[in-house]
């Protein structure tokens, strides 16, 4: 079985880019548009791991992280977060609503697949 | 899907997240201050920015990021966004906007503009005046600076603070062996062997509960860290309390690791990145001087086999991986296995038999999902900042374009069934009614997919009418006049491929407002005006057509100026006498201009006439409205689709054509008296008052070669170009009804004078009349007649 990631960006071109970059890695990808979907789909796609935005309408990334850890079947299911390089703050608040690890954006796609073989078994 | 087509999507993102921006850039314009209404357009930047940069267009994201940092300033209220803020915001969306096209297309920037405003922007950010004059030093002085990068409780690696246990007490610390051997199929070159030169670091790692609480893992930790060199990891399992006092979310076990590398300090610290807030981590250089107290503490050795964990290599990694979890799950399980009996310290416990399946390197609260508790709480509900939008999905353009010729086959196949039912009423009454109610019903849900299948492509002008408020900041800036837009009924929606090709006309006549409908502000002034002009854009539906309406409160057409135009370009003669609302309309004509001398932004060689043209080609038309000293109102009144039409089914020397509904003023059956003679085989109609040049189609179209009789015929009195009127000849009016465009030029070719072609009911195909060229091919006799009527 594949490694399953959860995508959730606002932004299409970033949704594809990461389609397209995490399929040809050999992963399986689920994708939603912002926090609120990112909650709706969790539970149906079940993901082993969570790359989300920050900057999203609706839900933004901190609330969409809070809502998983909320969840006690994904406590601990790693989340990555999309971030700028230079936005510490955000990484912090990211840290902590619950992330697991961050990912400097724009993403190298090979960084993007190491950081996530970092956090899954 | 490749990048470029991933590229492609980019582009159309960014033209939605700049319609985006500028909606909210003037809501908040006009004094929006809802929280919302900011971060959509800082989103709109920031996805912009976010995409660029996965492009590597370091133009665009250079801007954008300056745009971005300022807004995050009137974001988080460091910045009042005022009017010389809102006025920098603008303009930088519409250089944002310049980027973005120049990026797609390949075009260039001035970099002068550019420049000055992301710096601009910077003195914004910073709570400095404008960099080039006094525009704005209040507006940013009562912002607080831009504060200092928040004092952020930085994630000190714990390690140097730390109060923590001393590495090197006598705790019970335990070696585990750790081989590489163990791993199945780790290639011996992933994980070099200790060279002979590597450096030894002793790792003291801590983590603390919250390090778990957040999805990471201490095995994944160690897996990455074996790829750096040889390690020995040792685990102090004292902190642990016996089973009731054990809370399985917290975190007792702290690690010593030996690493032999010919990595850096740096390295190590890297795998450790996304734990260093949550642990404590100490990495010195040398071996610990633990060693002895393995043996005060003796702990049976359990194996560490990497191999369950999956390995890290990128082939291997992604499949197996939801595998290894599983079988990783109960390893990781929060209790330490070997359960201690007597409520003794485990280290005092020590010899249970290896083969149990023993304290893992994480025997934390279980990570994996599997080892879980399946209690599904309904997990709170975070808050939602807004009301759900209408779902939507995305469709090829195409689909719809099928679907649509689909449901006009529909349409003339239900109107062929009801033409065929109809002759043969006799069969069919002895069926009862039954056949034509279900006709008629059919005819009903018929009428209704063809609405439903229309509204499909149906969209709001808004995103034109966007577009406009930039032409009138552009053309009012170049002619150093103040205008406002103000716009109205943005949501009415017309067919796309109208919206697309609104556009340009629009801007045009915007354009021609600004610049010659709206006077100097000196000049308003004197008029006892607001010297801020104001050009209102309006949309709403009328009997089945968009009317749109640009309006302007200047000085209305000079009509005196116009006139005088238009006799130097020999339009008309000295002695015509036109009447205010002719004088209007010689706007239109081709090679008509005011402007005495050709300002910046007219004179692009695009003239009244073109814009006419434009709507004509759309089946609409236009026309003014000019009142001296209070302004103009052009209005355009437009098909709502392109796809079918109202039209007049005619008789014409034995053929059936079709005339557009929206050409035709009124029917007349001509009666003798009403018709007079002029020249060789020119007639008149008297309608009213007036009189009419008679047009025969069928002679036009040389269907015939001689007029028929008038009246044995019907006029149909249509509008033509400049506002005069042509009562066109058919033979007799068959009906009126709905018809769906066929191109002709896609199945045939041009044919002057004809626009389309549909299939009636009968099957047959019939022409449909394009009537400005029927009547501009009657020109010739017709601009006589004109002549002849005003002398």
């Amino acid at each position: 079985m594949k490694t399953k990631v959860l995508t959730v960006d606002d932004s299409r071109t970033i949704r594809n880019m990461l389609l397209v970059t995490l399929n040809n890695a050999g992963f399986d990808t689920v994708q939603a548009e912002d926090g609120i979907e990112g909650l709706e789909v969790l539970e149906e796609s079940n993901p082993d791991v969570i790359v989300t935005d920050i900057n999203m309408p609706r839900l933004d990334g901190f609330g969409f992280i809070e809502g998983v850890r909320q969840n006690d079947l994904y406590r601990s299911v790693p989340i990555l977060v999309l971030t700028t390089e230079s936005d510490d703050e955000k990484k912090n608040r990211a840290r902590q609503a619950g992330a697991t690890g961050w990912i400097v954006k724009p993403f190298d796609p090979t960084k993007l697949v190491s950081a996530i073989e970092r956090v899954t078994a | 899907m490749d990048m470029n087509e991933i590229k492609e999507i980019f582009f159309q993102e960014c033209e939605e997240q700049l319609t985006e921006l500028e909606t909210g850039l003037l809501a908040m314009n006009d004094g929006d201050d809802d929280p919302e209404t900011v971060n959509a357009v800082f989103r709109a930047v920031h996805s912009i920015k976010g995409g660029a940069g996965a492009f590597g267009l370091d133009d665009l994201v250079a801007f954008a990021h300056v745009f971005e940092t300022t807004l995050d300033c009137v974001r988080s209220n460091k910045l009042e966004p005022d009017e010389t803020v809102m006025k920098v915001m603008l303009k930088s969306a519409d250089v944002l906007a310049d980027l973005t096209a120049a990026a797609r297309d390949g075009g260039t920037v001035d970099p002068a503009r550019s420049s000055t405003l992301a710096k601009d922007l910077e003195a914004l950010a910073n709570g400095q005046p404008l960099p080039d004059g006094d525009a704005a030093p209040e507006a940013a002085a009562p912002a607080a600076p831009a504060a200092p990068a928040e004092p952020v409780a930085e994630a000190a690696p714990a390690a140097e603070a730390s109060e923590g246990p001393a590495p090197t007490d006598d705790s019970g610390f335990q070696p585990v062996p750790f081989s590489f051997d163990d791993m199945d199929e780790a290639p011996a070159e992933e994980a070099p062997e200790a060279a002979a030169d590597g450096k030894v670091y002793t790792v003291e790692f801590k983590p603390n509960a919250g390090l778990y609480a957040k999805g990471n893992d201490t095995a994944l930790l160690f897996r990455d860290l074996a790829q750096l060199g040889q390690m020995e990891v040792r685990c102090n399992s004292e902190a642990l309390p016996d089973l009731e006092g054990m809370d399985p979310e917290d975190s007792y076990l702290t690690w010593s690791i030996t690493l032999t590398t010919e990595s850096d300090e740096d390295a190590i610290r890297q795998v450790f990145e996304f734990a260093e807030w949550d642990c404590k981590l100490e990495v010195t250089a040398g071996k610990p001087d633990a060693d002895e107290n393995a043996e005060e503490a003796p702990m049976v050795p359990v194996p560490f086999d990497l191999s369950m964990l999956g390995e890290p290599e990128k082939e291997e990694a992604p499949a197996p991986a939801a595998e290894a979890k599983e079988v990783a799950a109960p390893a990781t399980a929060p209790a330490p296995a070997p359960a201690p009996v007597p409520a003794a310290p485990v280290a005092e416990v020590a010899p249970t038999p290896a083969p149990t399946p023993a304290p893992t390197p994480a025997p934390e609260p279980a990570p994996a999902k599997a080892a879980s508790p399946i209690i599904k709480e309904p997990a709170k509900k975070p808050k939602v900042s807004a009301v759900a939008p209408a779902q939507q999905i995305r469709v090829d353009l195409e689909r719809v374009d099928r679907l649509i010729n689909l449901v006009g086959e529909l349409v003339i196949n239900q109107a062929m069934l009801a033409q065929s039912v109809g002759e043969n009423e006799e069969t069919v009454s002895g069926q009862g009614n039954n056949i034509n109610l279900g006709l008629d019903e059919l005819n009903q849900l018929t009428r209704e997919i063809q609405d439903s299948v229309m509204a499909i492509r149906a969209q709001p002008v808004k995103p034109v009418f966007q577009r406009m408020s930039r032409i009138v900041r552009e053309s009012a800036d170049m002619v150093g006049k103040n205008v406002r837009l103000v716009t109205e009924g943005e949501n009415t929606e017309v067919d796309k491929t109208v919206i697309d090709k609104l556009a340009e006309p629009l801007t045009h006549m915007i354009r021609n407002s600004v610049d010659h409908g709206l006077e100097s502000a000196e000049g308003r002034m004197a008029a006892g005006k607001d010297p801020q002009g104001m050009v209102k854009l309006s949309a709403k539906h009328r009997s089945g057509r968009i009317v749109i309406e640009i309006e302007d409160d200047g000085a209305g057409i000079n009509r005196d100026r116009v006139k005088q135009k238009a006799l130097d370009n020999g339009l008309i003669t000295p002695e015509s006498n036109l009447s205010d609302e002719e004088i209007d309309n010689l706007i239109f004509h081709p090679g008509f201009s005011t402007a005495e001398e050709l300002s910046d932004i007219s004179g692009r060689g695009v003239g009244m006439d073109v814009v006419k043209k434009s709507i004509q080609s759309l089946g609409g038309r236009i026309s003014i409205q000019s009142n001296p000293g209070k302004g103009s109102i052009f209005s355009m009144s437009l098909p709502l689709t392109l796809a079918v039409l109202d039209g007049m089914v005619v008789s014409v020397a034995d053929q059936t054509l079709v005339v557009p509904l929206t050409a035709i003023v009124e029917t007349l059956q001509p009666e003798k008296s009403d018709i007079h003679g002029f020249g060789a085989k020119q007639r008149l109609i008297a309608i009213r008052e007036t009189f009419c040049p008679l047009v025969d189609v069928g002679e036009i179209l040389k269907f015939r070669d001689e007029p028929a009789d008038p009246i044995e015929g019907v006029a149909l009195l249509v509008e033509s170009e400049g506002g005069g009127q042509r009562a066109l000849m058919v033979d007799a009016i068959q009906g009126q009804r709905q018809v769906v465009i066929k191109s002709l030029e896609s199945n045939y070719s041009n044919v002057p004078g004809i626009a389309a072609a549909t299939i009636l009911g009968d099957g047959r195909v019939a022409l449909i009349l394009d009537v400005d060229m029927i009547v501009s091919a009657s020109k010739g006799q017709g601009l006589a007649l004109e002549e002849m009527m005003s002398a």
